[in-house]
């Protein structure tokens, strides 16, 4: 006798119910415990929520709530292979441009590159300070020998943000153009950001195979994505009406607009937007070594699996001060430009 | 001074909200603008607007906060569609233009002027005079050098490399005024272009527009919710009100012959002496012979300030007019002074008495 046998009863849909009683489902959690204790008097405060388990146990018509992540499983094997066969050849660039980039900031020996790095810094921010301070942050990184590591992480954020600025200014641009496209690109975004990291791994490894970088750049750049997006549409939606009511009466094309007005004048938006998009890199990079990702992430995960508590310590430092460099070099940028278009 | 009608508004009207065929219907019933906001939850923008502005005319619309003057002159460029009526430019009803006949109106045949400048705060003020230019495809030095000689002409030598926002208020709305000018259209939209100066400097570039004027002769929609400056600038002024037009008229002729309270309350507080003009109080010249008595010759364009001090106040005087050279006119002091008094103030004293 189960809790909630009389709603079935009432119904008048018991017969429905027990049609094939003899081939009962598969014994739940809750059955298995309630063996135990059976005979015991239930109690009011023991009513239980009427869930699918519940239900399952008054009529055996009802499905079990496993029977639903079983079904999301299956469902998502099924179209497994056609999503594997469309999405393979896509994302195989991503792949080959990880791997190469990774083989030339491995390659490239270290006195040739931190002169580039300075001269990128120097370029971003036009400051000799700026330069300085990268300069020894690197140093001391290659100084503790963790160079290599960090410039397989450098890469690999370099790559990702690069591909998220490309496909992000220009989503943010097409949803700040239609309000329809806004409302419905705001719920997947919103969704990007809150889903946990480790949840976008899960499928992405039954799609391709571990030892592929693509794997680990699709995660990166699904989540940090996002607010290079959102910052467009928001700085490019954020323009003074005014002047965009003056570009019209000059009789500006929509091209001449967005590249005249629209873009420049939400630049300070778009660049706040890539400095989070880079910091979330980082943030997913260390988490991608999981799935194989090369950096200092892999450091950390020694620390974690074999408690080698100095190399995780110290990897994460190494982290942290990439992490400062990648911060500090942005927002010069981004200052520069605030700098020329204040008003 | 009536040139050829260079821009005709017909029968304009234009209703905010959600259906305005529909709420048309109302207004055409008599529902005014109060009724069909509560009513028919629509707001009535403008009403049956018909003005002719001509060639090289300083046109100028006045009327309070929301009375519909900022919606009135975007319908000439089409920042605002309206919702019937037409507007004509040069004799081409420019709602039944296509994009490409739009764009070209707006590059070529008018130019704006705006409240808040509006300026691009990322370009220098030559780039930003240039824009005009730069948007119809002219190469850099073309639009550059264009710009360079209109921000010469508004008084900015030497500021072509500055940003907007190392200048003052005064001088971004030159930097707007050169950017409306480079564009070499005929005709220049002012929307409360010196509304956000301050008063000496807003007199400066009155002062500047008319001399632009003088050399330019543009035709030119000035909109302003201050009489004085309407009464400086206008060649010809309309009076907006709730979306409708009061009064259109010669503003000397406005002055004197308010034809509703509303303007005739607007006009009361006005300086007289300082904006009527000895034409329009002097009496037409009777044949040939000027009367003897006449004290000296005053022109038909000289205001009645000027007169007075003259005269020294002597009420008994009375001046030949002279236009170019010719006598047109006799101005008599008593008729002068009492044209002083406006015609609501007189008959307020009288009912005091
Ligand atoms: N987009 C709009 N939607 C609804 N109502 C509008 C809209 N634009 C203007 N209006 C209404 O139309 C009327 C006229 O507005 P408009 O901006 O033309 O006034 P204005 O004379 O320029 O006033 P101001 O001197 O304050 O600039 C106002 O009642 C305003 O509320
Ligand atoms: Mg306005």
């Amino acid at each position: 006798m189960a809790t909630y046998d009389f709603i079935f009863d009432g119904l008048g849909l018991r017969s429905w119910c027990d049609a094939d009683k003899t081939e009962k489902g598969p014994l739940s959690m809750a059955d298995l415990l309630a063996k135990g204790d059976s005979g015991k008097e239930s109690s009011l405060l023991d009513i239980p929520f009427p869930s699918l388990d519940a239900l399952n146990e008054s009529c055996g018509r009802v499905v079990q709530s496993r029977a639903m992540t079983k079904g999301v499983e299956e469902g998502f094997l099924a179209i497994k292979d056609v999503l594997r066969f469309v999405l393979d050849p896509i994302t195989q660039p991503l792949s080959w441009l990880l791997e190469y980039t990774l083989l030339i900031f491995e390659t490239v020996p270290w006195w040739i590159m931190f002169p580039i790095l300075m001269i990128v810094v120097y370029l971003a921010t036009k400051s000799i300070r700026m330069v300085g301070f990268v300069t020894i942050c690197l140093a001391f990184l290659a100084f503790i020998d963790h160079y290599s590591h960090s410039m397989q992480t450098l890469a690999i954020i370099f790559v990702c943000a690069c591909l998220c600025v490309l496909f992000g200014v220009p989503i943010g641009i097409a949803m700040s153009r239609s309000d329809r496209m806004q409302r419905m690109t705001i719920p997947i975004l919103d969704m990007l950001q809150t889903l946990p990291p480790f949840v976008y791994l899960i499928p992405l490894i039954f799609l391709f195979s571990v030892t592929e970088p693509k794997l680990y750049g699709i995660a990166i750049i699904l989540y940090a994505i996002v607010p290079v997006i959102r910052l467009t549409d928001l700085g490019i939606r954020l323009v003074d009406k005014d002047v965009i009511e003056a570009a019209d009466s000059f009789g500006m094309t929509e091209r001449q607009k967005l590249i005249g007005v629209q873009i420049p004048l939400a630049l300070p938006n778009i660049m706040a937007g890539i400095n989070q998009t880079i910091m979330m890199s980082l943030a997913m990079v260390v988490i991608a070594s999981l799935v194989s990702a090369p950096g200092l992430g892999v450091l950390v995960l020694r620390g974690i699996r074999n408690l080698e508590l100095g190399v995780g310590l110290i990897s994460g430092l190494g982290i942290v001060l990439l992490a400062i460099i990648l911060d500090r070099v942005t927002k010069a940028a981004l200052d520069r430009v605030n700098a020329a278009q204040k008003r | 001074m009536t040139g050829t009608v260079k821009i005709a508004i017909r029968e304009l009207y234009k209703i905010f909200g959600l259906d305005p065929e529909n709420a048309l219907k109302h207004v055409l019933d008599g529902v005014g603008k109060v009724d069909l906001l509560e009513q028919h939850g629509h707001v009535l923008g403008l009403q049956d607007i018909n003005i002719d502005m001509h060639e090289g005319e300083i046109t100028v619309i006045m009327g309070l906060s929301g009375s519909g003057k900022s919606t009135l002159i975007r319908h000439l460029n089409r920042l605002i569609e309206p919702t019937s009526g037409q507007v004509k430019v040069d004799g081409n009803n420019v709602l039944t233009y296509d994009e490409h006949q739009l764009r070209k109106l707006r590059r070529e045949s008018m130019s704006m002027v705006f409240q808040k400048f509006a300026l691009l705060p990322h370009r220098t003020v030559a780039e930003n005079a240039g824009t005009t230019l730069q948007v119809r495809g002219f190469s850099q030095n073309e639009y550059l050098a264009e710009a360079k000689k209109w921000l010469g002409v508004v008084g900015l030598s030497g500021f072509e490399n500055h940003y907007p926002h190392q200048l003052s208020g005064g001088m971004q709305q030159r930097v707007g005024i050169a950017r409306a000018l480079t564009s070499n259209s005929p005709i220049m939209l002012m929307d409360e272009a010196f509304s956000a100066l301050d008063p000496l400097i807003r007199t400066d570039m009155q002062d500047l527009l008319l001399q632009l004027q003088d050399d330019l002769h543009k035709t030119i929609v000035f909109i302003t919710h201050d009489l004085d400056e309407a009464l400086k600038l206008a060649d010809r002024l309309v009076i907006l009100k709730d979306g409708y037009i009061v009064q259109q008229d010669e503003p000397q002729h406005i002055l004197l012959n308010p034809c509703d309270p509303y303007i005739e309350d607007f006009v009361s507080d006005i300086n007289r002496a300082r904006v009527l003009k000895v034409r329009s109080v002097m009496s037409a010249l009777v044949g040939d012979t000027p009367p003897a008595d006449a004290h000296g010759e005053v022109d038909y364009n000289d205001t009645l300030e000027d007169v007075i001090t003259r005269s020294g106040g002597d009420t008994s005087h009375s001046y030949i007019v002279t236009r170019d050279g010719a006598q047109v006119g006799v101005l008599e002091m008593t008729n002068l002074v009492r044209a002083l008094v406006p015609r609501v103030a007189s008959e307020a004293s009288a009912r005091k008495l």
